[in-house]
């Protein structure tokens, strides 16, 4: 029961929060927002018993990607006409498009059987890091390759060039 | 309530607004979070299958990478903008438009 | 020494590039050089000859008669001809005359020439002469020959033209040639057509000594109705009135006459001019079986002979006197060899070689005393001034008279004798031109050495007796114009002595001209009464013309009062020259004329009109090419460009809608996959 209050609280939290990043016209406020979007991703993580996931989605999202956003925010934008940042356009064609989208997932929601049985709770955390290391070494070494290509490619695009 | 479908139910949510992020913002760090959301939405329906299914392992992984790529994905996108900051002064996606045929 | 033959040719052909070569480069002239080359070669070619001549006379007669084959130079499926020599009598006797008298020309010019800029350059082209005409009469066959042929009328138009810084002696070159080219061309259609008709017959050759087996098949053979073989041998004859100065191609040689006076001697007086005669000697086997032909060869040669000896009398140029004297003497030639009579056709030959040289150096020699004056009105009197030249042409003016035992007795009365035999009316035209010979050679005679000397004083002055190089040639040839009659005495003469075969250029010839023999009519009375009537004729046209142009001048004189037009006509040579260029050459003139009308009318016209149709037709295939073709690529690139124009459309530069294309797509799939 509890559990479910939970859901539905982080649910209307998340989707709240996602909501204001859709539709803010600040982008700073949008950029905040998004803490809360990821927040309610790492409840949900908890609540489906990833609480690997779960912490990684805190360390990696909130403390590097969301700072990284703010940073790219106030390093492109001056403080002062803040509030006219974040302008939307092409709502027309947006709209349906989405609305078609959601309509059709919900139709495929809908339909056929979605019953797995009884959910079990555990952590998660050590059959993660046997598959790191056995099942899944390949795709985390080239995971990691590929992590620090882009963040070498991201310096080497980022910086000015040396006359 | 907290069933498969209605996890699902959530992250398209998640996903559309994502999705309307993506195509209607002018600037490119907007459209950058809006790709944030489509993410998350596309982790947390992994690992909600993983759950369900009798806590898979490899739902867990996927939402692992995919938040190792967003990181990625972060960093790179996020220069970018700089860059096309110092190019256009300007970082809407509107205005650099030098692509165009 | 057969096997050293090939050198008689070639030695001339080298002295002739050395010499040409050494003209050429324009180096510094040194005589010696030059004419120690030239006389070097035709020397070194005499002296072959010579020991060839005397290998032979080792051999049975059956064995003269050798084929030195240099190297093969046509081999077709019906003909083959090779670059050969025909070493035998005939040849042998042609080879001695060419390099002996060559040789001694040649000496003569060191003397004649000395003075003369282009010293190299006269010295090549006498030995290059010498070559083409050892070609022509050492060739195996009838090309060799021909090469020959060509060549001595090339090497003759050249030294005609010697000194062509003059109008005159460019347009007697130029002359010379022209007319032999009428000749050459009868020449090689019988050389063809003879050739065609033996391949007919399956015998294709052009080789004298196969020749001589094959012609026999062509017997009954015609072409266009006439007889094959009378028709080949007629255009042979025609090619031989060119170069040998018959009617009707003898007017080159008078003019030719303006060549340096050596080059008279043995081009147009010893050698080349006898090529005819040789020709129809070697070829006396075919001309043997075409009787008509041989009527007509000497019907126009004894009519040459007694035409040219009427112009004779009215020259007043002494190499023109000799020029005609020597299309005269020609005619005889080929009077005999059209009387079958080829052995009497080449002695004569042969002393009219020594003879009429010896006649032509004489007044080479009285042209250098008289410091380059021709005409015989200004000279008289030189006897006592060029005590040599004034005997040696005493001398051999009485050879050509035919004085006995002269040279020119012996050969002329075979002549006469013969002719005689066969036809007795043509004896009597021989006999008058022998008696008009005598005359016109004593009137030179008179005209130049007798009387009083008419030369103006300066001349007068400079008159002196020629050098050794100059005189030792003339007394050579005078001799050979004494003795050469004795090779041919005939056997009716060889007879009175107890000497049998007497006549030793008949037996030596005999190979030769083996064939049916004239069946002697009269006998050997008859003979000595031709003899000597012959005999009288010429001492008393001796007499008559040393009469008449010394002591009596009076009387032509007081002849040509009498018959003006005639002795206009004759004197201007019976306006051959001018018929021939009012109705041949004016005639060619025109019809080049329409020719070249007819070039630019219709010729013209027709390629005109080709390149009209190929412009039309360039048009037509040029529009063709700009609205298909060029409409088929422009219609590919304008599609191209225009679906590039559309497609930019999508291409706007704007990443949302790029992503919309995406989302769209993927719904797309989602709808096709899950519903």
């Amino acid at each position: 029961m509890l559990k479910d209050l939970v859901f539905l609280g982080t649910a209307v939290f998340t989707i709240a929060s996602a909501a204001t990043v859709a539709f803010s016209r600040n982008i700073l406020y949008s950029g905040f927002a998004l803490l809360g979007t990821f927040a309610g991703a790492a409840v949900f993580f908890i609540l489906l018993s990833s609480d690997f996931v779960a912490v990684t989605q805190v360390l990696i999202y909130v403390g590097g990607v969301l700072i990284l956003v703010l940073f790219a925010i106030m390093l492109t934008s001056k403080i002062g006409d803040m509030n006219i940042t974040n302008r939307s356009i092409n709502y027309k064609i947006a709209i349906p498009l989405l609305l078609l989208f959601l309509g059709m997932l919900t139709q495929l929601m809908s339909g056929g059987s979605w019953d797995f049985g009884e959910e079990k709770f555990q952590s998660m955390v050590v059959p993660i890091g046997n598959g790191l290391l056995t099942e899944y070494l390949l795709p985390f070494e080239v995971i990691s390759i590929a992590l620090l290509g882009a963040l070498v490619g991201a310096v080497v695009i980022v910086r000015r060039e040396i006359k | 309530m907290a069933t498969l479908q209605s996890y699902l139910m959530v992250t398209a949510i998640l996903f559309g607004l994502g999705l309307f992020v993506v195509t209607t913002r002018r600037n490119a760090v907007g459209v950058l979070m809006g790709v944030e959301l489509i993410l998350n939405a596309a982790s947390i329906n992994f690992v909600a299958f993983a759950h369900f299914r009798g806590n898979d392992v490899a739902g867990n992984m996927f939402s692992i990478f995919i938040i190792v790529l967003a990181a990625a994905e972060a960093a790179v996108a996020l220069a970018l903008v700089i860059s096309l900051f110092r190019q256009f002064g300007t970082i809407d996606v509107e205005e650099a438009t030098t692509l165009k045929g | 020494m057969l096997n050293m033959v090939w050198l008689v040719p070639i030695l001339p052909l080298i002295g002739a590039f050395l010499n040409g070569g050494y003209s050429f480069s324009g180096k510094k002239l040194v005589r010696p050089l030059v004419h120690t080359i030239a006389c070097g070669a035709i020397l070194g070619s005499f002296l072959v000859t010579l020991l060839t001549f005397i290998h032979f006379l080792g051999l049975p007669s059956e064995e003269r008669s050798v084929t030195v084959t240099l190297f093969s130079w046509l081999n077709l499926t019906n003909v083959k001809a090779d670059v050969a020599f025909l070493i035998d009598p005939l040849s042998l006797v042609m080879m001695m005359i060419i390099t002996g008298v060559g040789s001694v020309i040649h000496i003569y010019s060191i003397g004649y020439m000395s003075h003369e800029k282009s010293y190299a350059r006269y010295f090549a082209y006498l030995n290059l002469f010498c070559f083409a005409m050892l070609c022509l009469v050492m060739g195996s066959n009838l090309l060799i020959l021909f090469v020959g042929w060509e060549g001595v009328g090339l090497c003759s138009y050249l030294l005609i033209g010697f000194w062509f810084h003059e109008k005159k002696n460019a347009v007697a070159g130029m002359k010379a040639f022209l007319v032999n080219r009428v000749g050459d061309f009868a020449f090689i259609c019988g050389t063809m057509l003879l050739l065609w008709s033996l391949v007919s017959v399956g015998q294709g050759t052009v080789t004298y000594t196969e020749l001589k087996g094959a012609v026999h098949l062509l017997t009954n053979q015609t072409v266009m109705g006439f007889p094959v073989l009378t028709v080949v041998t007629l255009l042979f004859f025609i090619g031989a009135t060119g170069k040998s100065a018959q009617i009707p191609l003898y007017v080159w040689l008078p003019d030719a006459m303006a060549g340096p006076t050596p080059v008279s001697a043995l081009i147009h007086a010893a050698t080349m001019v006898t090529a005819g005669v040789y020709m129809i000697a070697r070829l006396n086997f075919m001309y043997s079986l075409a009787p008509d032909t041989m009527n007509v060869v000497a019907t126009v040669g004894y009519a040459t002979a007694i035409f040219a000896a009427s112009i004779g009398f009215t020259q007043n140029d002494i190499k023109k006197v000799l020029a005609y004297s020597t299309v005269s003497q020609l005619g005889f030639m080929f009077g005999a060899v059209g009387v079958g009579a080829y052995t009497a056709g080449v002695f004569h030959l042969m002393t009219h070689a020594f003879f009429k040289a010896c006649l032509f150096l004489g007044s080479g020699s009285v042209i250098h005393a008289m410091s380059g004056e021709q005409d015989m009105r200004k000279m008289g009197g030189l006897k006592d001034h060029l005590p040599i030249t004034y005997k040696t042409f005493l001398l051999a003016t009485v050879a050509i008279a035919g004085i006995f035992p002269f040279a020119g007795f012996f050969s002329k009365d075979e002549i006469l004798w013969h002719t005689f035999n066969k036809e007795p009316v043509l004896w009597c035209v021989g006999v008058l031109a022998a008696l008009g010979t005598a005359i016109y050679m004593l009137r030179l005679v008179a005209m130049t050495f007798f009387g009083a000397c008419r030369a103006d004083e300066k001349t007068k002055h400079h008159i002196h007796e020629s050098p050794a190089t100059m005189t030792i040639p003339l007394i050579i040839l005078a001799f050979l114009s004494v003795c050469g009659g004795l090779l041919g005495i005939p056997e009716a003469l060889g007879h009175l002595v107890g000497w049998e075969h007497s006549n030793l250029l008949e037996s030596w010839l005999e190979p030769v001209f083996a064939g049916p023999h004239h069946e002697v009519e009269a006998g050997h009375t008859m003979e000595y009464l031709l003899m000597i009537f012959s005999l009288g004729v010429a001492l008393g046209g001796c007499y008559l013309g040393y009469t008449l142009y010394t002591r009596r001048q009076d009387i032509p004189e007081r002849f040509v009062r009498r018959f003006p037009r005639l002795h206009r006509l004759v004197e201007n040579k019976y306006y051959v020259d001018e018929i021939y260029q009012k109705f041949i050459v004016d005639n060619l003139l025109r019809l080049n004329q329409w020719l070249a009308l007819f070039d630019q009318k219709v010729i013209d016209g027709i390629v005109n009109l080709t390149g009209s149709i190929t412009k039309v037709g360039a048009f037509i295939s040029g529009w063709f090419d700009r609205v298909f073709v060029d409409g088929l690529v422009n219609l590919s690139a304008n599609l191209t460009l225009q679906g590039g124009r559309g497609l930019r459309l999508a291409q706007t530069g704007r990443i949302q809608d790029y992503l919309y294309v995406v989302v769209a797509i993927s719904l797309l799939i989602l709808f096709w996959r899950f519903s």
